[in-house]
């Protein structure tokens, strides 16, 4: 009864093949990340001290550790925070919660998205004639991290409106209901739960902006500097050009400390990343509906 | 069709000639009838007749879909509720119980502490005075008054729905509009809500709009037919089920031959 005909047969054989086909490249994707993890942990992982974390490099960078560009990318990361987060939110709960539906908002969510699409050298040439040369920054941290800023602005808004669009519309419309204005019921119902994705959509932010290098090389990234930044206007080194400088700029440079720098960088990626998935997890088991 | 309200009872809304519309589509047309002060008003009718729309125009929910439009007037102690100014105002007097209870992701206290708080109240003895009221007068405060700080919106269907009504009577309303509460309540806690209501009565009005014909008949003083966006009967309960109606398919619908 329940003979399998030819054509069972080549269906069976072809769902076999498709299967199997499909996991291997699945199983191809964790194949990049496992390789570049453990060739910078085999490599620069013994380049990792205390000294290499917190001390200046020192014998034109071939020695020494890495600590200005460290604090540097820090610093980047901080003012751009400070400059797209504020920004960033309010424009998302403008866009979710007050903005009709017409032609001009669905303008700027077009402009939002493109916002997102701009390859970042071209970010880095807009904040040189914006920041750098028309509002008089100079090449600082401030131009550079403002340039950051406006990079992952879309970072920002998409993930905050798609927190707030995840609150159940019954809840504000119950609080509408009670003769509660806007403002009333974002600050008392939608937003103490929506601001763990809020937070989580700000982490993948950092993680995002400390790797950046080319928005950061014209505005406000050095390529070395004796004297750790004192001001928000000085130049600053930074890990993700820090590490092209020794990888490809110095001359008898000792083979594992560009590895050792990498690591660095991938290490802020990689724990940023954790916490925003642990946020995230956190928030899953708190959820309130 | 139109009835005309008895010299002697004071209303507390009349609505004139009222039409609403989402854009081009009428929801409902050409309605008129008075709500008397502390009075059960029932409004019966099947899906897609237009009770829903009614209440959301009452407390100028309207203004939140840019759909939707109205003509007519709806007067809400004597004042045209489409010339209030402060509509968070109306809003604060007119109590709304939704469909599908909606318990805020906020402790169970501070659901009903909500609106007293919106309104400006911050201290902490008064709200406890005006929590506990609420709570014991919805039915609910005996079984929530050793967990008033767990979520408001991990209780029971039925319990939330009796938590709603505990939010909106903290607004101390003077309207109470309920929109089919009990569809997602069993039979025992509807017939718990049924009697708060009959105790609420007392003290303020109360439009109780119901998919459940024998519920108008059991609470409502006058009854309302809505069929396909017009009113087609109002009249005292009791004549609406054994009297003579103005319509025949208002008779219809009671005794439950559609809908």
């Amino acid at each position: 009864m329940f003979e399998a005909s030819s054509l069972n047969r080549k269906n069976l054989r072809n769902e076999r093949l498709v299967k199997a086909s499909l996991g291997l490249m699945t199983g191809l994707l964790i194949l990049p990340v496992v390789l570049i993890l453990s060739t910078l942990l085999y490599k620069g992982g013994p380049v990792i001290s205390f000294e290499f974390l917190f001390a200046s490099p020192t014998n034109g960078m071939t020695a020494g550790g890495i600590f200005p560009a460290l604090l540097g990318t820090i610093l980047l990361v901080l003012v751009a925070l400070i400059a797209s987060v504020p920004l960033g939110v309010a424009a998302a709960i403008y866009l979710s919660e007050y903005a009709p539906d017409n032609w001009f908002t669905r303008a700027i969510n077009l402009a939002i998205i493109n916002l997102a699409g701009v390859p970042s050298i071209v970010h880095a040439l807009f904040g040189v004639g914006a920041f750098v040369i028309f509002f008089k920054f100079g090449t600082s941290i401030l131009a550079a991290s403002l340039t950051l800023a406006i990079m992952t602005l879309p970072v920002v808004i998409v993930a905050t409106r798609e927190s707030l669009q995840a609150v159940p519309q019954a809840f504000r419309e119950a609080c509408w209901n009670m003769g509660a204005t806007r403002w009333q019921t974002i600050r008392r119902v939608v937003l103490p739960n929506a601001i763990t994705g809020i937070l989580t959509g700000v982490i993948l932010e950092v993680s995002r902006t400390s790797g950046e290098t080319a928005p950061i090389m014209f505005t406000g990234a050095a390529f070395f500097l004796p004297l750790l930044p004192q001001g928000v206007l000085d130049q600053t080194m930074a890990l993700s050009l820090h590490l092209f400088v020794v990888s490809t700029q110095v001359p008898d440079m000792p083979e594992e400390l560009p590895y050792g720098v990498a690591l660095v960088l991938i290490s802020i990626v990689l724990i940023m990343n954790s916490l925003s998935i642990a946020l995230r997890m956190y928030l899953r088991g708190r959820k309130k509906w | 069709m139109v009835a005309v309200a008895e010299p002697t009872a004071v209303n507390k809304l009349e609505v004139d000639r009222l039409t609403i519309r989402y854009g081009d589509h009428v929801a409902l047309e050409d309605v008129s009838f008075e709500v008397r002060e502390n009075e059960v008003f029932g409004i019966i009718g099947p899906a897609n007749s237009g009770k829903t729309s009614f209440l959301k125009t009452i407390n100028r929910m309207d203004m939140f879909d840019s759909n939707m439009s109205f003509e007519g007037a709806i007067r809400f102690n004597g004042v045209d509720v489409s010339r209030v100014r402060n509509v968070y105002g109306l809003r604060r007097r007119i109590g709304v119980v939704f469909p599908l209870p909606v318990g805020l992701p906020l402790s169970i206290y501070d659901n009903v502490a909500l609106a007293p708080r919106l309104a400006g109240q911050k201290n902490r003895a008064e709200l406890d005075i005006i929590v506990e009221r609420c709570l014991r007068r919805a039915a609910l405060w005996d079984e929530v008054k050793d967990r008033l700080h767990s979520l408001g919106s991990m209780l029971s269907g039925g319990q939330q729905q009796r938590l709603t009504i505990a939010r909106a009577l903290s607004q101390e309303p003077e309207l109470l509009m309920l929109d089919e509460f009990s569809i997602a309540v069993d039979p025992v806690t509807t017939m718990r809500i049924e009697d708060v209501l009959r105790e609420l009565k007392k003290e303020i009005t109360i439009i109780l709009v119901t998919n459940l014909v024998q519920q108008a008949r059991r609470l409502a003083d006058r009854t309302a037919f809505f069929l396909e966006g017009r009113c087609l009967d109002v009249a005292p309960t009791e004549e609406l089920f054994t009297g003579t109606v103005s319509d025949p398919r208002t008779r219809d619908y009671v005794e439950g031959r559609f809908g």
